[in-house]
């Protein structure tokens, strides 16, 4: 759990963060959204101490954050960044090592440590662990960021724009790898990213940020339903509110019983999806199928009703 | 006419130029037309130009004008780098064996002190192949090793050649040859004052570099400092030092006995010592400049202490560029070295000094040749190291 209380940063007479406080659970995602100015990396970069606050307590785990060496603080929170920040002259197999090797681990340990992580991302260990960053894709580059901050099995992950070099077809594929790492080992993770879809795909909660001040702190739905300010609302963009409201949900939990013409849609899809399936074949109901078994239906009236706030 | 007349017409016309190819075969024309040998009676009198025909027995002087002519024809069209390579090694070798061969040809039988040596039309032809040779190794892109391969082979081939006696009969080495343990000496003491400023230079300078890396107020009044000093001409700087260390090792007890005095190896040391401290500081902090803001900062999340972070990515990434000011300065210094012998200090500089006062240009050459030979090394060698450790560089 991460307690952020209260917390200001000044230089000289600018606030760059004002008063905020934010509780993260643990295992979730938060995600901070923003404009560039807003304070949203300097928040973040507060967490792990490579930005001191001027005022304010930030606890992990109820231990005061000050009160422990901000290198020993940093061992234990991953961290990554946009362009990967890999080191250009060390190998992928020795980038990944960083931490482990600061915090003394063997190197047994590490090396089975740097397999287990590599083949995690899907990159073959005998393929990569020798290679130079340079010699990777951008994409490659951008999960060995990752891996080399996971290395050490950190609580938390810190994460600022990580996403932001890649072209859109890989960064979707990059987001849902991230996800399913988080749900597998529960690592709570605080997000920053200036782009309001990706906040909602990935956040179990949204903080939004503008003039160093906190404007709303909430989960995905309540963000797009009751936005607290016009500029919240201004975010999110009128024109595709409940589309954005239907990519919440997955098919699964609205299944009726019953069935329908024509090709089923898988029932881990979202709303978001059905829906536009249903729009673009021009039917009123689709069959849902689970592992290739039909065991339902989903129809254009439960869609609907599910667009706008409940 | 359809178009693949014209494109086989279009294979069938002119051969194609060597745009560096034409300046070169231009260059050994020139090296053809002026005197290949130069005859004097004596050391000091004017030389008498001899044409390579007059300059060697006829055999010889026919072989090497056909080679010469290959050699231009291949320079001059688009042929692969590794035979224009091969060419112009084959000529330079021959042109040195031919050098020595001249020599004694053209010496009377019996006379000590007529002199024999290489005519302005040698050394245009020693250019222009070289030319072609470095041209076509650059073509080659060959990897740091071979480069570093190529310069043995060569360095050998220059011993075997000195080593055989096959030059003797050339002016420069009879003036060797009367003064060869002083050669010697001399040469010691070139290498430990141009390599061994450069050493201190490096233990100096690094340290100073990253700690005005850090501390930006300092970097700016030590750069200017050091700008100065890199201004100051160099025998000034040489004059200058000699007042300040008499009276050191005048006053200091001890000073004078460990070799410090007004003239001699002190004060070149010292101001050799000055001009590498610029180039080995400044590149120091470009190259700590240069290190990825995104790396630091990376490095920095992790939990990398401040000295961590110095050893295991910023000096790593800056180490190119400060072994590029280190290659700068061994090759400034390798040739500021001959000044030295102005103020004692020793070195090829003595050399070339007493050859100006004598007005010997074979005893100048004693000392000029070995300095450019030494430096090209050096360089060749540096560049290579700087090559092998640039493995990193930018994503």
């Amino acid at each position: 759990m991460i307690e952020i209380e209260a917390i200001t940063k000044t230089y000289d007479l600018t606030t760059v963060v004002d008063q905020v406080t934010i509780t993260i659970e643990p295992g979730s995602v938060c995600a901070v959204v923003g404009t560039s100015g807003s304070g949203k990396t300097t928040l973040l970069r507060m967490i792990n101490r490579l930005v001191e606050p001027t005022s304010g307590a930030i606890r992990i785990d109820g231990e005061d954050t000050s009160t422990i060496h901000a290198y020993e603080l940093r061992r234990r929170i991953g961290y990554a960044i946009q362009g990967h920040g890999l080191f250009p002259h060390r190998s992928v197999g020795q980038n990944i090592a960083t931490v482990p090797k600061l915090l003394g681990w063997d190197k047994e340990k590490t090396k089975a440590r740097v397999t287990e992580l590599l083949e995690l991302f899907q990159l073959d260990p005998a393929q990569f662990r020798d290679r130079l960053p340079r010699e990777l894709s951008g994409g490659q580059q951008q999960r060995v960021g990752v891996a080399r901050a996971l290395a050490a099995k950190p609580n938390i992950l810190l994460m600022d724009e990580p996403f932001g070099a890649l072209d859109p077809v890989i960064r979707a594929k990059a987001q849902e790898d991230l996800l399913s790492i988080q749900r597998q080992f529960k690592t709570t993770i605080v997000l920053v990213t200036h782009d309001m879809e990706e906040a909602i795909h990935l956040g179990d909660r949204i903080a939004v940020m503008d003039e160093g001040k906190l404007l709303q702190y909430a989960s995905p739905q309540q963000i797009i339903s009751k936005p607290a300010t016009p500029f919240v609302a201004e975010l999110i963009g009128t024109g595709d509110r409940p589309f954005k409201l239907l990519s919440l949900a997955r098919v699964g939990k609205y299944v009726e019983p019953g069935s329908a013409e024509g090709d089923p849609i898988d029932v881990g899809a979202t709303l978001r999806d059905a829906y536009a399936e249903l729009l673009w074949s021009g039917r009123a109901a689709l069959p849902v199928s689970e592992k290739g078994q039909l065991i339902g239906k989903i129809t254009l009236d439960q869609l609907s009703s599910h667009a706008r706030p409940q | 006419m359809s178009n693949s007349q014209a494109a086989a017409i279009s294979r069938f016309s002119w051969p194609r130029f060597d745009k560096l190819g034409v300046l070169i075969a231009a260059i050994a024309l020139g090296g053809v037309v002026l005197p290949f040998m130069l005859f004097r009676a004596n050391r000091i009198v004017l030389g008498e130009p001899r044409a390579i025909f007059s300059a060697l027995p006829v055999p010889e002087a026919g072989v090497l004008a056909l080679l010469l002519a290959a050699g231009m024809l291949i320079a001059l069209l688009r042929f692969k780098p590794a035979l224009k390579l091969a060419a112009s090694l084959t000529i330079l070798v021959a042109l040195f064996v031919l050098v020595g061969r001249s020599a004694y040809f053209l010496t009377p039988p019996d006379d000590n002190f007529a002199r024999v040596s290489p005519g302005a039309g040698f050394w245009l032809l020693v250019f222009a192949f070289a030319l072609l040779a470095a041209d076509a190794l650059t073509r080659l892109r060959l990897k740091p090793w071979p480069r570093i391969g190529i310069l043995a082979l060569v360095a050998l081939a220059i011993g075997v050649l000195l080593a055989s006696g096959s030059l003797n009969g050339v002016s420069t080495l009879k003036e060797y040859a009367t003064r060869a343990d002083r050669f010697w000496s001399e040469a010691q003491t070139h290498v430990l004052l141009a390599f061994g400023s450069v050493l201190i230079a490096t233990i100096v300078g690094v340290p100073v570099g990253i700690i005005s890396f850090r501390l930006p107020k300092l970097r700016a009044a030590l750069l200017n400092v050091l700008n100065i000093v890199q201004t100051i001409p160099s025998i000034a700087l040489f004059g200058l030092l000699i007042a300040p260390l008499a009276w050191i090792a005048a006053t200091v007890p001890g000073a004078a006995a460990i070799g410090i005095s007004g003239i001699g190896v002190a004060p070149a040391l010292v101001a050799l010592f000055a001009y590498s401290l610029l180039p080995v500081v400044s590149n120091t902090i470009v190259g700590l400049q240069s290190v990825p803001e995104t790396a630091n900062d990376a490095a920095k999340g992790m939990g990398m202490t401040g000295a961590q972070r110095m050893g295991w990515v910023e000096l790593p990434l800056a180490f190119p560029v400060i072994l590029t000011g280190i290659r700068i300065v061994l090759v400034q210094n390798i040739g500021l070295t001959t000044i030295a012998a102005l103020i004692g200090g020793g070195g090829f500089g003595v050399f070339i000094f007493q050859g100006i006062s004598q007005t010997a240009m074979d005893l100048v050459l004693l000392g000029a040749v070995p300095t450019v030979v030494l430096a090209f090394a050096a360089a060749v060698v540096l560049d290579a190291f700087v090559e092998m450790t640039s493995t990193g560089g930018q994503p």
